[in-house]
Formats: C-alpha cells, sequence, structure tokens
C-alpha cells in the first residue's frame, strides 16, 4: 500500500557518473558493473526526472487544493472563529454560519452506510475469493458489482426518490416514525449500495492472493470451510479488508449528488436517523451558485475545507490502524 | 536528495502561487477580461436559471434575424452578479435586484432592466380535495413557520368553506439550493408577515424552521407529489407543464387570485420606479396575483470599459431592447409572464440612460 513513487526513489543510489547498478541495493557491491551508453543513461535520467516532477505535482496539487480552500474562508474564520464547528444555526440571511448539523449529517450517513454495506461486501468478496473464484455466475457477479460503482451518482439518486423513498415511508409508518420517506436513514441505504464494490473488490483480490499452502495445510489439519476463513483467510487479510472498507468510507464522506436527492435537506438538527437531515457535501453543492454575499460563500468554502480535514483525518486513523493488523 | 529537497520546495512555491492567484482572481476582480472584444459578433451573458428557456429561445430567435451569437451560461442569479462584477460577462441576468452588498462590490453603476416576470405558486397534495384550495398570507405564513400543522387547522378551514380538509399532517417543502424562486417567496413572506420577518427574512437559502428541501423545482414537486399532505412553492412554468395542482392565494385587495400569465402580468401593472428595481411580491394591482417577480438583465451604464467597441454596446443593447419589444412574444408559449406596458416604457427609459464613453448609445 505503502509504494508511492518518491520513497522508491529515494531508497535508490544516488547518481555518481555514467553506471548504473542493475541489481537491488543489497547486491549492490558483490555485482559486476554493466557498461551503458551514454544516451541510455541520459534517457534513464530524464525518465526519472519526469517521474519526481509528476510525483511532486501531485503533492502540490493536494497543497495548492487546500491552500486555496484556507484562504477563501480566512472570511468565514475570521468571523465565526472556532464556534463554527459547534454552531448549531445556519442562518444566510442573518450571517450566522455554525456547521454542526452538517458536520453530524455526514458522519450519520456515512458510517451508517459503512455498517450497511460491511456485511454485503464482505459476503461478495468470500463468495468471489475463496468459494467460487470461476465460473460464469461468478463472473457475471463480479462484472455486476464492478457496474454499481460505474452507475452516475446523480442516477442512484433519481432512484433513490422515485422507488426507495415510498419503501422507506411505509416501513416507517409501520414502525411507528413520522412517515417522510426522505432523511439519513434513506440516504445511508443508498450510500451502503455504493459503496459495496470499493470494500468488496479490494477484499476479493486480498482473499486470492492467500499463499495456497497456508489454507491446504489448513483444511489438511481437518479444518472445515467456515474454520479456513475465520482462522487463516481473516487474519491473513485483514489489512487489505480494513482498506476497502477506508475506501468506501472516503467515498461515502464525499458523494453529494445522490444524497442530496434524498437526504431532505434541512439544516436542523436530526433527531434520530429517520429524520431529515444535511451533509456538508451536499450543502455545499445546493448553495454555491447562489451564495450573494462574501462571507456566505466563504463560509461555504470553509464547508469545503472541514470536510477536507475530516477526510484526511479519517483517512489518517485508517492507515495508523491499516498498519497495527499488519504488524500484529 | 538535494535536487530533490529543492524540487519539493518548488512545488511547494508554485502551490502557494497558485492558489494566490485563485484567490486574487475572485478576491479583487482583476480576472483576465473577456476576450469578448476580440468578436463583436459574440456576446457572452451569464446569471439566472429561470431565465434560461426562455432566453435560448429568444437568443436563437435573434441569432437568425440578427446573426449575432449569444452564449448564455446559466449559472444562477448570484453567480451571473458575480461575473458581471468582475466584468468577464456583457451582462448578467438575475431574479432579484442587486442587494446592497452586491452594489457596494461593483465599480461602476449596474441598470437593471427587466425583461420577464415569473411567478411562485404553491402546489399541495391533497387527493381527496376537489376544489381549489384558497390561502390568504397569514396563513401561508403559520404554515411555513410550523406554527399550523394540520390540513383541518381552524384558520385553513375558515377560508375554504364547505371544504372536507383531512387530518392529516402538512409536509412542508421547500427549495435546497439557493434559487431565485425562493428569494420571491421568502421576500413575499417577509412583506406579509412581521413574525416571518423576524425570524427567517428573506434571501435565495434561509434557514428554514420546519420542512424538507428538494433540489430544484422537480424536488421539491417530487416531495409534493410523493407525499399525502405535502405543500411547497414552485415556478408556474413548471407547475403548468406538470400538471400540478396549485393554490389560489389572497392578494393585498383581498381578492383570491389563481395564478396564470395573465395575473402575474397584470401584477407587474403598477407604478415602476424609474430604476426599476421594485419586487412585484404583494403587488397593489387588483388583478395580480401576489407571488411574482421580475426577471432582469444587468449591464453597465457606462459601457466603455476594459476593451469593449462602441459597436459592441451598440449591438448589445439592440438585442436587450428586441427583448424588451418583440421578444416578448416568446414568452406566452414558454410559461412567461410578458412585461406589462408600464414595465416596457420603464425598460425603454433604462435603455436610453446607457452610454458609452459618456455619449448615450441609443438615440
Amino acid at each position: 500500500m505503502k509504494s508511492s513513487v518518491d520513497t522508491n526513489l529515494a531508497t535508490r543510489p544516488s547518481e555518481s557518473g555514467r553506471v548504473v547498478s542493475l541489481k537491488t541495493p543489497d547486491t549492490v557491491s558483490s555485482t559486476k558493473r554493466i557498461k551503458r551508453s551514454f544516451r541510455q543513461i541520459r534517457a534513464e535520467n530524464v525518465f526519472r526526472r519526469t517521474l519526481i516532477i509528476v510525483a511532486l505535482a501531485m503533492v502540490a496539487l493536494v497543497l495548492g487544493i487546500m491552500l486555496t480552500l484556507i484562504f477563501q474562508s480566512t472570511l468565514s474564520i475570521k468571523s465565526s472563529g472556532l464556534g463554527y464547528l459547534w454552531g448549531k444555526t445556519w442562518d444566510p440571511v442573518r450571517d450566522i454560519f455554525g456547521a454542526y448539523p452538517f458536520i453530524l449529517g455526514t458522519l450519520l450517513t456515512s458510517f451508517l452506510a459503512l455498517a450497511i454495506s460491511i456485511p454485503f461486501s464482505f459476503a461478495v468478496a468470500v463468495f468471489l475469493g475463496e468459494y467460487y473464484p470461476q465460473g460464469w455466475f461468478p463472473n457475471l457477479l463480479k462484472n455486476t458489482v464492478e457496474l454499481i460503482a460505474a452507475v452516475p451518482s446523480v442516477i442512484y439518486g433519481f432512484w433513490g426518490l422515485a422507488v426507495l423513498v415510498p419503501i422507506v415511508r411505509s416501513f416507517e409508518t409501520k414502525i411507528g416514525v413520522e412517515p417522510v420517506g426522505l432523511g439519513i436513514f434513506t440516504s445511508a441505504i443508498i450510500l451502503a449500495i455504493m459503496v459495496i464494490p470499493y470494500a468488496a473488490s479490494l477484499g476479493r483480490s486480498m482473499i486470492h492472493m492467500v499463499p495456497s499452502n497456508l489454507k491446504e495445510a489448513a483444511y489438511s489439519l481437518g479444518a472445515t470451510r467456515w474454520e479456513v476463513i475465520r482462522s487463516v483467510i481473516f487474519p491473513y487479510t485483514k489489512s487489505g479488508l480494513f482498506a476497502g472498507v477506508l475506501l468506501s468510507l472516503g467515498r461515502a464522506l464525499g458523494e453529494t449528488m445522490a444524497v442530496t436527492m434524498v437526504i431532505g435537506n434541512t439544516s436542523l438538527i436530526p433527531k434520530s436517523i429517520f429524520a431529515p437531515g444535511n451533509t456538508m457535501a451536499s450543502v455545499i453543492a445546493n448553495e454555491f451558485t447562489e451564495a450573494d454575499h462574501p462571507v456566505y460563500l466563504s463560509a461555504l468554502i470553509e464547508l469545503g475545507l472541514v470536510l477536507f480535514l475530516v477526510t484526511v483525518v479519517i483517512n489518517m486513523v485508517g492507515k495508523r490502524l491499516v498498519g497495527k493488523f499488519t504488524n500484529e | 536528495m538535494k535536487t530533490l529537497k529543492s524540487l519539493a520546495l518548488a512545488a511547494f512555491a508554485v502551490a502557494i502561487s497558485g492558489s494566490m492567484m485563485i484567490t486574487g482572481c475572485n478576491g479583487s476582480g482583476t480576472a483576465p477580461k473577456a476576450d469578448s472584444s476580440a468578436n463583436d459578433n459574440a456576446m457572452i451573458g451569464a446569471g439566472s436559471t429561470f431565465d434560461n428557456p426562455l432566453f435560448s429561445k429568444m437568443f436563437s430567435e435573434y441569432n437568425k434575424l440578427n446573426g449575432l451569437k449569444v452564449n448564455y451560461q446559466s449559472i444562477g442569479s448570484g453567480g451571473g452578479i458575480q461575473q458581471l462584477t468582475s466584468k468577464t460577462v456583457d451582462f448578467g441576468a438575475s431574479d432579484a435586484p442587486l442587494n446592497g452588498k452586491q452594489d457596494s462590490a461593483l465599480s461602476a453603476p449596474v441598470i437593471h432592466i427587466p425583461v420577464t416576470a415569473g411567478a411562485v405558486v404553491i402546489s399541495y397534495n391533497l387527493p381527496d380535495v376537489k376544489d381549489t384550495l384558497m390561502l390568504t398570507p397569514d396563513v401561508l405564513a403559520k404554515i411555513y413557520l410550523g406554527e399550523i400543522k394540520k390540513w383541518n387547522d381552524a384558520k385553513i378551514q375558515a377560508i375554504n368553506k364547505g371544504v372536507k380538509l383531512p387530518a392529516t399532517d402538512i409536509v412542508v417543502a421547500h427549495r435546497s439550493d439557493g434559487s431565485g424562486t425562493t428569494n420571491i417567496f421568502t421576500t413575499y413572506l417577509t412583506k406579509v408577515s412581521k413574525d416571518w420577518e423576524s425570524k427567517v427574512g428573506k434571501g435565495s437559502s434561509v434557514n428554514w424552521p420546519v420542512g424538507l428541501g428538494g433540489k430544484g423545482n422537480e424536488g421539491v414537486a417530487g416531495s409534493v407529489k410523493q407525499t399525502p399532505g405535502g405543500i411547497g412553492y414552485v415556478e408556474l412554468a413548471y407547475a403548468v407543464q406538470n400538471n400540478m395542482a396549485f393554490a389560489k392565494m389572497q392578494n393585498k385587495a383581498g381578492k383570491f387570485i389563481t395564478p396564470s400569465i395573465a395575473s402575474v402580468t397584470a401584477a407587474a401593472n403598477i407604478d415602476i420606479p424609474a430604476d426599476a428595481k421594485v419586487s412585484l411580491t404583494n403587488t397593489d394591482a387588483a388583478e395580480g396575483y401576489p407571488i411574482s417577480g421580475f426577471s432582469w438583465v444587468l449591464i453597465y451604464k457606462e459601457q466603455k470599459y476594459n476593451d469593449r467597441t462602441a459597436d459592441k454596446a451598440t449591438k448589445m443593447l439592440k438585442l436587450i431592447q428586441w427583448m424588451v419589444h418583440d421578444g416578448q412574444q416568446f414568452s406566452g408559449p414558454l410559461n412567461y409572464a410578458p412585461l406589462s406596458d408600464k414595465a416596457v416604457s420603464v425598460a425603454d427609459a433604462q435603455l436610453k440612460t446607457v452610454t458609452y464613453d459618456g455619449k448615450p448609445v441609443l438615440q
């Protein structure tokens, strides 16, 4: 997971003339060096420089986005201060901006979606990775699941509005909560469907990569299939499975269009998971075009900054956890 | 390693300067000049999404007549005003007149020219009610404030005598995206209700005390259609095209008015101030529908800025003049309200004030 381009470059022996080692560093001292023509070496250097530039451009891009967000939101940061994060009112008319309902909405929908999607994505991963890796049906399933990721999110939103909302509404009538249909619960279901492929495909390839001698050893000791999955495959792949879940979460946090269409878009703090709410991404999408005074615009950009930071923090915590799993 | 470090530093510097440039653009309005002057036979406009269907029709017709190409970007009224402020477009279009903050951001005076009018209608979903519902401003405000919660509330029943209203909850729907429609609607409520004025106020996005937000007219319409007991506000044109039930509103004169193209035009037949910055909401006209509003084209009063030519300024003014007069024939079929006579004369007077290098453009 950590093989970014620049770490590879850093561990390479520094260029020291016209001789390039073709072997790995630990055997360098004992290898005979091969003479290379000047042109070949120059091509190598050009290639290396290109890689460095492209890699650094990525870093610069992300930093640039963050700096832009920070610069553009200074006006709002100055006027609202830290209270922006836990302010409960979002009133563009009076220039009172509190992002708490939206932060809450984003986290609620994303984690709820994750909770709903994990059983499905793990089931798909185990089914395709261990039980039926080949055949027409597994192929169909694999392609279908991958197709889920390819469908544009506005289509999910439309489907949610037309099909899912009435179903949720009748469900809400049955359990006796206010039958609105739109809300955090509906958004979480839509999001769950949208994020299944991420955890499922990564999980599937991870399970494929479990060395067969490990599994065969377990079988030869009399383990059942379930025991192999529980005691060999899951422990072996858990960092990969977790990384897949993290990928899903990242997608869920930022999803805008589908959520906007079914969440009910209210700035009130949701009272339950069936209540309407709002997420940071959908507030930005909704209000950006008509943000007609500078503080308002700046407050929306600050919302983008908060979303950016939330994503970064969750990713960092996630990476830590992945690392912990791998080190055990 | 040394080269790597210096490269990293350079990248960082590029990132900073890049973002500075972006902030600079939006902040001070020194954006690269519109290269519109390069081609005098093309105009760029930006703004109201409400105007877009009408403008598309008008501009394509005008193109057939005069060969002038107009590129209109329907990015929303607020966006149009911003683009005009930074002088990246030739004209803006907005459903709301410039507010104080937007005015002060401008480097030169901008004039408002009314081009069309629209209305916001109150749509509802009461499957068992066959008669057209009637609403008073007070009741509407109380519904949107969350004070009236049931359809069979005594206040609604009092207006609709003889109609059997169900005991269902009122499910309020509003626009979640900032919009001119919301602006007209909240401006109206602010005018007719002191409570609304003090608690919520007017704007293209407000802090709604109750209700579900739907994206666009279709989002609100969807909520209303799907939810028994739903109520929501949508543009007249959208409601007509989708055969939605809508309520009669009581106007200032006390009459209950069905929203229609005629009643919106009637609403605009009032004394319009010379700067045309007038809200038609809660109109004084006896036959006028009270939740109506103009849509304006915004242009600079002095057309010599950046490197615009006199020719270009003339062409643009002729275009707008055509929109106000001959162009109005395309309003009706698209469910926009044609301008009233008074509005047309104010628009003409406004156009005559436009100058190029201090001299009037239209004679």
